[in-house]
């Protein structure tokens, strides 16, 4: 990107009119009326229809298919086995990057887990690839699946989430606890989740020659692009990834699996176009799965109940061919000041699909069990939770010292415990009944997540119409990237959003760094607003130059962007139509790069985190032990908010995945089969309208002049930590009970306690 | 007594008001139809055994889950989908407010929230907020829009209680 400085402060950050602004979604109309077209809505002329057979034991290998009686199914175009699949040019095993997948690409007859792809049917319908898939009939070698964490030996993994050690210490944690008057250590298990977004992965894909275009969901366009040209070795520009809409993610679309790559593979096989749609089954094994946890968390405080020492030990699991290891003990990196804290981990490997980044990974599995034992210690404590989180509150970030960029977590605090009522929590449990006699029970949580960036880059063009157009490869999973960067990439132009184009979804734009990490709209943003800046910047000095221009000579002062005009800084009386500027010098358009990064001073200097605090009210039926949430108030500070009205449902949503994890989640592994038992929507629950009451969301107002020059945190994951937390205190303060297995579930609730 | 068969049949099916005369296995299921067949593929395939709703589409007038049907058993009858909801260019007042209110994130689920809550004002045009939360609990939001969905619903039954005609698609 081009600088040109036109004064201290850029005209596109001070001026934007869209920002902020709660607009509506762009695509709002076409996702009411079925119009928005999802991966697996196309359909291009001479389409086959693909549907894996996958593997209903979890460990050995496929001894034989059927393949004959499959083909001779009517219908039935190919059988793609490892005997006949086409060559690929990476060893689908090689791992070069952290962000990347090894993948069952039919390589040899190996079964690693349950639901791993072991052919794909191809035939001119569904219905016949689907009969065609269970015809083949699979026999199996089968050895004993080890699927249990505690079972197996256990290791200290290298490395958890992406590149985070496995074990960091400040002061030292034994001498804390030894000095400590209240100690409490308590075990918090947390279960195996999958993602399942509401539209399971899909993949269109057609074959011109050694160029393809693909349609399927993805969370980072950029590395799928680049992950099929390395495993097909053809040129990335031989490879068009479309992605306009995901039908939700969460983490399961980002790194490129297993089954989209099999759909490419087919339409290699039979050169024609080729549709692959999972079965929702099969969204639980090949597509990445939140890991299960259990974390040891040792506690203990001064008389005051001032932390003394913090100990969050976890342990986890990953596949046995591929490292990912759910970073659940580093939330207690953060949170809560104590002079000694302690971090760690071991893991163990299962016969599973490899685990992935799944909303919050790491922050809301580890939130749940570090909110359960701070509310343990406060009870220890005699304390109120609130007081003492409050008593705890890290005014600098406990693990390396640093400040925080920003950090409104008091207020957040004090608006949401407001607003709940939460002075008039008695502090002992079982003491708040409803008029039907049920027990009511009020919990709170901290909800934190990092401040995220990657890398990310745009495109912008001012045309001579006076108009623009703006481009970035950003993907919307339905937080509303396609009407929030289209706001700051308007305000980066000086446009209204009706006077430019916003060009996205697609891997032929330049690259917006992945949707994830609750990273993308800083990220996207800041390339797009760097975009606009330059175009202005080279637009102002078109005029600024010439003589004949209204802003000749403002070059010191500088100029603002505005309505499709340049304007004097110091004299808003002059100005010039962009169309003019353009027009005048003969040119069509004009054009600006954007690029974005975080910034590596600022990260060495500061800690920089979005916080917020959830406030819970559960019912739970003293004999039957059914548990309903029936009041929710989460308040949350992310730094520059640009547009409230989806980051209002970006925080409903993760404040009901917060329900879901502390109540409803829970995906089964038979230790016997290694099969997943409840795979589909019936058996793994997950909230429905009836199991939410009426939530708020308290936006507090916070500005961040660290983060990055628009000041934005991230919004997406934030709200599902903290959240699961309140629920499980307050279902302790409604029954005296602490469940430290989630989800809490009735059964849970009314066993006998042990001990 | 008929023999059960696997060949093809014709059908006769009446979509957001045109007729369609296909040939079809009796295999195919009703949501594989519109959204192959007919290439409606508005109407979505979430779970493909009843539970997610994203399916739904109204069978004479009633809600199905169209992933639960074959094809076949819509011989005679009137389907209508999300494409025929909209009246022309004006969309249905549950559009509109889903639309206006945030109702929807991703919009995989959408369409079957709409279908379904058409109905369900339909019959109750005046509901609680508890009401419409029990009445769309047949439908999962992973996104999860739930707050801003009661929320458009609500709004859309009121602007429906002033407007009553503004409701009428076609199906
Ligand atoms: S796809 Fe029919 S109910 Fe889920
Ligand atoms: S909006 Fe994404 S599932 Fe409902």
């Amino acid at each position: 990107m081009s600088e040109i400085v036109l004064s201290a402060t850029p005209a596109h950050l001070r001026h934007g009119s869209n920002i902020g602004q709660p607009l509506t979604r762009r695509d709002g109309i076409l996702k009411v009326t079925g119009g928005a077209r999802f991966a697996a809505d196309n359909h291009p002329p001479g389409m086959l229809y693909a549907v894996l057979a996958v593997s209903s034991v979890a460990r050995g290998r496929v001894a034989a298919l059927d393949v004959a009686a499959a083909k001779a199914h009517p219908g039935i175009v190919e059988i793609m086995t490892s005997a006949n699949k086409p060559p690929l040019a990476l060893d689908p095993d090689a791992k070069t990057n952290p962000f990347m997948r090894r993948l069952e690409l039919l390589q040899n007859d190996r079964v690693r887990y349950a639901n791993q792809p072991i052919a794909v049917v191809i035939a001119e319908t569904l219905e016949a690839a689907t009969e065609g898939a269970a015809l083949l009939s699979p026999r199996y070698e089968e050895e004993a699946p080890r699927v249990r964490l505690d079972a197996a030996e256990s290791f200290v993994p290298p490395a958890v989430g992406v590149g985070h050690p496995s074990e960091a210490e400040i002061g030292d944690v034994e001498t804390g606890l030894a000095g400590s008057l209240r100690r409490i250590e308590a075990t918090y298990e947390t279960p195996t989740q999958f993602h399942n977004p509401m539209e399971p992965h899909a993949i269109v894909a057609a074959w011109d020659g050694d160029a393809l275009t693909v349609d399927t969901p993805s969370q980072g366009l950029a590395m799928a692009q680049a992950r099929i040209a390395e495993l097909f070795g053809i040129p990335a520009e031989n490879v068009l990834v479309r992605s306009p809409f995901l039908g939700g993610g969460f983490g399961c679309k980002g790194l490129f699996t297993g089954p989209q790559v099999l759909g490419i593979m087919a339409a290699r096989l039979v050169g024609r176009p080729v549709k692959l749609v999972l079965r929702r089954e099969q969204m639980f094994g090949p597509v990445g799965h939140r890991a299960p946890t259990q974390q040891t968390l040792r506690l203990g405080t001064d008389a005051d109940g001032a932390l003394l020492g913090l100990s969050h030990h976890t342990r986890t699991a990953s596949s046995t061919f591929d490292d990912f290891f759910e970073p659940a003990s580093d939330v207690s990196h953060t949170l809560y000041a104590s002079p000694a804290i302690r971090t760690s981990y071991e893991a163990v490997r299962l016969d599973t699909g490899t685990p992935t980044f799944m909303r919050a990974p790491g922050e809301a599995s580890g939130s749940i069990a570090l909110e359960s034992a701070i509310d343990e210690m406060a009870e220890a404590c005699g304390m109120d939770p609130l007081a003492f989180r409050l008593r705890n509150y890290a005014e600098l970030e406990p693990i390396s010292g640093k400040p925080f960029s920003s950090k409104a977590l008091r207020a957040c605090y004090a608006e949401g415990a407001e607003r709940f009522g939460w002075k008039a929590r008695p502090l002992r449990p079982r003491e708040m009944r409803d008029a039907s006699g049920l027990l009511v029970g009020w919990g709170v949580g901290t909800a934190t997540f990092p401040a995220l960036m990657f890398q990310g880059q745009a495109r912008a063009v001012i045309r001579k119409d006076g108009t623009g157009i703006v481009e970035t490869g950003a993907q919307d999973m339905g937080q509303g990237a396609w009407t929030a960067l289209a706001q700051i990439a308007a305000d980066g132009l000086g446009l209204s959003m009706e006077q430019m184009e916003f060009r996205s979804g697609a891997s032929n734009l330049p690259d917006a760094g992945i949707a994830g990490g609750s990273a993308h709209t800083a990220t996207a943003g800041m390339a797009v607003a760097g975009a606009g800046a330059d175009a202005i910047a080279k637009l102002a000095a078109l005029a600024t130059g010439d003589e004949r221009s209204a802003l000749f000579g403002a070059g010191n002062a500088g100029v603002i962007a505005r309505d499709g005009r340049l304007f004097r800084r110091d004299d808003e009386s002059r100005s010039e139509s962009y169309a003019d500027i353009l027009n005048r010098a003969a040119l069509a358009e004009i054009e600006g790069r954007g690029s974005s990064a975080a910034d590596p001073i600022a990260q060495a200097n500061y800690a920089m985190h979005a916080h917020g605090a959830v406030f819970a009210e559960v019912k739970v039926d003293p004999e039957l032990g059914q548990i309903r949430v029936t009041r929710l108030v989460g308040a949350f500070a992310a730094g520059r908010i640009i547009n409230p009205r989806l980051v209002r449902s970006q925080y409903y949503g993760g404040m009901i995945w917060g329900v879901s994890f502390a109540l409803h989640e829970h995906g089964e592994i038979d230790p016997r089969s290694g099969r997943p038992m409840n795979p589909n929507l019936g058996e793994y629950h997950v909230p429905v309208n009836a199991d939410i009451p009426s939530i708020e969301a308290i936006l507090v107002a916070e500005e961040d002049r660290h983060v990055n020059a628009l000041g934005i945190k991230g919004v997406g994951e934030i709200a599902i930590t903290g959240t699961a937390g309140a629920v499980a205190n307050a279902v302790w303060h409604a029954t005296g009970r602490r469940i430290r297995r989630f989800p809490i579930t009735l059964e849970r609730l009314t066993e006998p306690a042990p001990r | 007594m008929t023999e059960p068969s696997a060949s093809p049949r014709p059908i006769r099916v009446s979509v957001n008001g045109v007729d369609h005369e296909r040939t079809v296995e009796p295999r195919l299921l009703l949501s594989d139809f519109l959204r192959h067949d007919l290439g409606l593929t508005g109407t979505h395939v979430g779970c493909e055994h009843g539970v997610c709703g994203a399916c739904t589409v109204a069978f004479d007038d009633q809600p199905v889950r169209s992933c639960l049907m074959f094809a076949v058993q819509a011989d005679g009858h009137r389907i209508g989908t999300i494409e025929g909801m909209a009246d022309g260019e004006t969309l249905h007042p549950l559009q509109m407010a889903f639309w206006e209110l945030s109702g929807l994130q991703c919009g995989f689920c959408t369409p079957g929230f709409l279908i379904t809550a058409r109905d369900f004002l339909a019959r109750n045009p005046d509901p609680s907020e508890q009401e419409v939360r029990e009445a769309l609990s047949g439908n999962l939001c992973r996104c999860t829009g739930y707050q801003s969905i009661v929320a458009a619903v609500l709004e859309a039954a009121r602007r429906l209680r002033q407007a009553p005609l503004a409701g009428l698609g076609k199906s």
